[in-house]
C-alpha cells in the first residue's frame, strides 16, 4: 500500500463560472458520498479543506532570524484548496479516487506519492 | 550448435531482450534490477555463447542466467535485509540454464511491460522511450541519437520516468477491460509516433531501426490483443506505410508523392500481408481510427496507377475517420479526396474552412489546389509558405519547386 495525497486546486479567476446554490449543494453531497466509500473501503487517512489563501501565514529563517509575514507563500493564482490522503495499492487506485473527486468539484487535482518512511521497505512494482 | 560471434550475442539479446526483462521484472518488482541481471547476463552470454556455441533456447538461457545474476546480486547487496528471502523462496536454487529443461516456453510479460511504459501519468516523451529501452532492447545512446538529444538527457528522462513508476507506483499489469479503451489509446499512439520518428529524414540507420522496431512492437502487441482490432489496425497501417518506403524517397532524401512514386517499387509481401489484416478488421466491424487509415492505404495499395485510384472509397473513409476523429488535419485529408472526386474548387472552399495556419501540410494543400485552379500566383505564396513551415529539408525542397519532384 501507499499514501498518495490528492490536492485541489482551486483559483481565483479561472474560466469556469463560479457554483449556484444547488450545484454546491449537489457536489457537497457528492463528496460526502465519495468519502464514506472511500472510509467503508479503507483508503481515507485524512482529508480537509482549507480557508482561503489570503488567509494563509509564511514562517521562515532569514539571517539567522525567524520571520513571520503575511499572504501564501507562493505568489500565484492557484491554490492549494483542500487535500485528501489516500491509501491505496497503487496508481491507479489513486487516480480512480481522484477522478470521483474532480467530478463532484469540478477542480483539477494533483496525485502525488507520499515518500515512503525510513522504516518501511520501498513499494515495489504493483502487479 | 550453432557458431555464434559476438555480433550475433548482441542481436540475439536485443531481440530477446524485452520478454526476458518484462519476465524478471515481474518476479524481481524492479525495473532496474530486471535492468542490471540482463546486463550480467549478456556479459556472460559474450564469454560463453563463442566458445560453446549458442543455447538450444537462447531467451531461456538468459532468463535464468539474468535471474541467477539477480540472486547474487541480492545476496551480495542485502545480506543484512530480508528482501532475499523473498527472491529465494520463488527460485530455492540456481538453475543452470544450460539444461534443456529450460526449454519450456517462458510466460510472456511484455504486455504487462508495455502497459507500464505507457501509462497515461508518464509523459509522451518518457513513454517512448521506456518502451524503446525496456521493449525495444535500444540502447539509451541509441534512442538518444533517434530522437536527436543528447544521451545524458535521455539518460535523465529514463532515470526519472522509472523513479515516478516507482515511487508513484504504476501498476505492472495489463489494465482491465473498462480501462482498456483509455490506456490502449497511449501504446498505439507510441508505436506510431515510434514509427514516424523513423521516417523523418535525415534517414540514418537508427531512424530505419525505428520503423522496425515499431512494426516489431506493433506485430507483438496484435499478437498478444487479438480482440483488439485497432491493434491489428495499427499493425496494418504501418505495414502498408512500410511497404511503399522504397518508392518514397530519392537517394538525396527528397521527396516522392504518390501519384510520382514508382510503384514497382512497393514491398508486395508487406501490402498483402497488410491488406489481409484490413480485410479481417472490416469482417469484424469495430472501426477505429488505425483500422480506417489503414483502409485508406489499402485502397491505395490495389491501384496500379494512379488514375486507378477508387478516390470514392478513400472518401468514404475520410468521412468514416472524421466522424470518429473529428480534427483539421484529419479535415484537410479528407480534403484532399475529396478533390479528387468532386474537383479542387469543392476542395479548396474547404479547406480554406480549416485553422491550420502554422501546419506546412496546409498551405501545400492549398498551393497544389490553386495551381490546379490556374490561380498561379496564389499558387506560388502558398508554396513558399509551406516551405518556410516544413519539418525537413526533403519537404522544404520539394515545396521550394513549387511542389514537383526534382527530375
Amino acid at each position: 500500500m501507499t499514501r498518495y495525497l490528492l490536492s485541489v486546486h482551486s483559483g481565483a479567476g479561472e474560466g469556469r463560472a463560479p457554483m449556484t446554490q444547488e450545484e454546491m449543494q449537489e457536489s457537497h453531497r457528492q463528496l460526502r458520498a465519495i468519502e464514506t466509500d472511500m472510509a467503508s473501503s479503507g483508503a481515507w487517512v485524512f482529508s480537509g479543506r482549507l480557508h482561503d489563501a489570503d488567509t494563509a501565514t509564511v514562517v521562515r529563517v532569514s539571517g539567522g532570524e525567524v520571520l513571520t509575514t503575511d499572504g501564501p507563500f507562493a505568489e500565484s493564482k492557484e491554490h492549494l484548496g483542500g487535500f485528501y490522503i489516500v491509501e491505496a495499492d497503487d496508481l491507479d487506485a489513486a487516480l480512480a479516487w481522484a477522478a470521483k473527486v474532480t467530478a463532484a468539484i469540478n477542480a483539477p487535482i494533483e496525485v502525488r506519492p507520499f515518500a515512503a518512511f525510513a522504516d518501511q521497505p520501498d513499494p515495489g512494482l504493483g502487479a | 550448435m550453432a557458431a555464434v560471434d559476438r555480433a550475433d550475442v548482441g542481436r540475439i539479446f536485443r531481440e530477446e531482450s524485452g520478454r526476458v526483462l518484462a519476465t524478471l521484472i515481474r518476479v524481481l518488482g524492479d525495473i532496474d534490477a530486471a535492468e542490471d541481471a540482463v546486463q550480467d547476463a549478456f556479459a556472460i552470454a559474450l564469454d560463453k555463447w563463442p566458445v560453446d556455441g549458442l543455447p538450444p533456447n537462447p531467451g531461456g538461457w538468459i532468463t535464468t542466467t539474468a535471474r541467477n545474476a539477480a540472486i547474487d546480486r541480492l545476496r551480495r547487496a542485502s545480506r543484512e535485509r530480508e528482501l532475499l528471502g523473498e527472491v529465494a523462496a520463488l527460485w530455492p536454487e540456481y538453475d543452470d540454464p544450460d539444461l534443456p529443461e529450460e526449454r519450456e516456453p517462458v510466460p510472456d510479460d511484455r504486455l504487462r511491460l508495455i502497459f507500464t511504459c505507457c501509462h497515461p501519468a508518464l509523459s509522451t516523451e518518457a513513454q517512448v522511450a521506456l518502451t524503446l529501452k525496456l521493449l525495444g532492447g535500444l540502447s539509451t545512446a541509441e534512442i538518444a541519437h533517434a530522437f536527436l538529444v543528447a544521451e545524458t538527457t535521455m539518460a535523465q528522462r529514463l532515470v526519472r520516468a522509472k523513479r515516478k513508476i516507482k515511487a508513484a507506483r504504476i501498476p505492472y499489469r495489463v489494465p482491465e477491460e473498462h480501462q482498456l479503451p483509455d490506456r490502449l489509446r497511449p501504446v498505439l499512439a507510441v508505436l506510431y509516433l515510434v514509427y514516424n520518428a523513423g521516417t523523418a529524414d535525415p534517414v540514418g540507420p537508427a531512424e530505419r531501426g525505428l520503423c522496425a522496431e515499431a512494426i516489431r512492437l506493433a506485430r507483438i502487441l496484435a499478437d498478444l490483443m487479438p480482440d483488439e482490432p485497432e491493434a491489428a489496425g495499427l499493425l496494418a497501417l504501418l505495414l502498408l506505410t512500410e511497404s511503399r518506403r522504397a518508392a518514397r524517397t530519392r537517394p538525396d532524401g527528397s521527396l516522392v508523392l504518390l501519384a510520382e512514386q514508382d510503384r514497382s517499387c512497393w514491398d508486395r509481401a508487406l501490402i498483402e500481408e497488410g491488406q489481409a489484416i484490413v480485410r479481417r478488421c472490416l469482417r469484424r466491424d469495430r472501426p477505429g481510427a488505425y483500422q480506417i487509415q489503414a483502409a485508406i492505404n489499402a485502397v491505395h495499395a490495389d491501384a496500379a496507377t494512379p488514375e486507378q485510384t477508387d478516390w470514392p472509397q478513400i472518401m468514404a473513409l475520410y468521412d468514416q475517420l472524421l466522424a470518429l476523429a473529428p480534427t483539421p488535419v484529419v479535415a484537410l485529408n479528407r480534403a484532399v479526396a475529396v478533390g479528387e472526386v468532386r474537383g479542387p474548387a469543392t476542395a479548396l472552399a474547404l479547406v480554406d474552412e480549416l485553422d491550420l495556419d502554422g501546419y506546412y501540410a496546409f498551405h501545400a494543400t492549398r498551393a497544389d489546389l490553386l495551381h490546379r485552379l490556374g490561380r498561379g500566383e496564389e499558387a506560388a505564396a502558398a508554396y513558399e509558405r509551406a516551405a518556410a513551415l516544413a519539418p525537413t529539408a526533403g519537404e522544404r525542397d520539394f515545396l521550394r519547386r513549387g511542389g514537383r519532384s526534382a527530375r
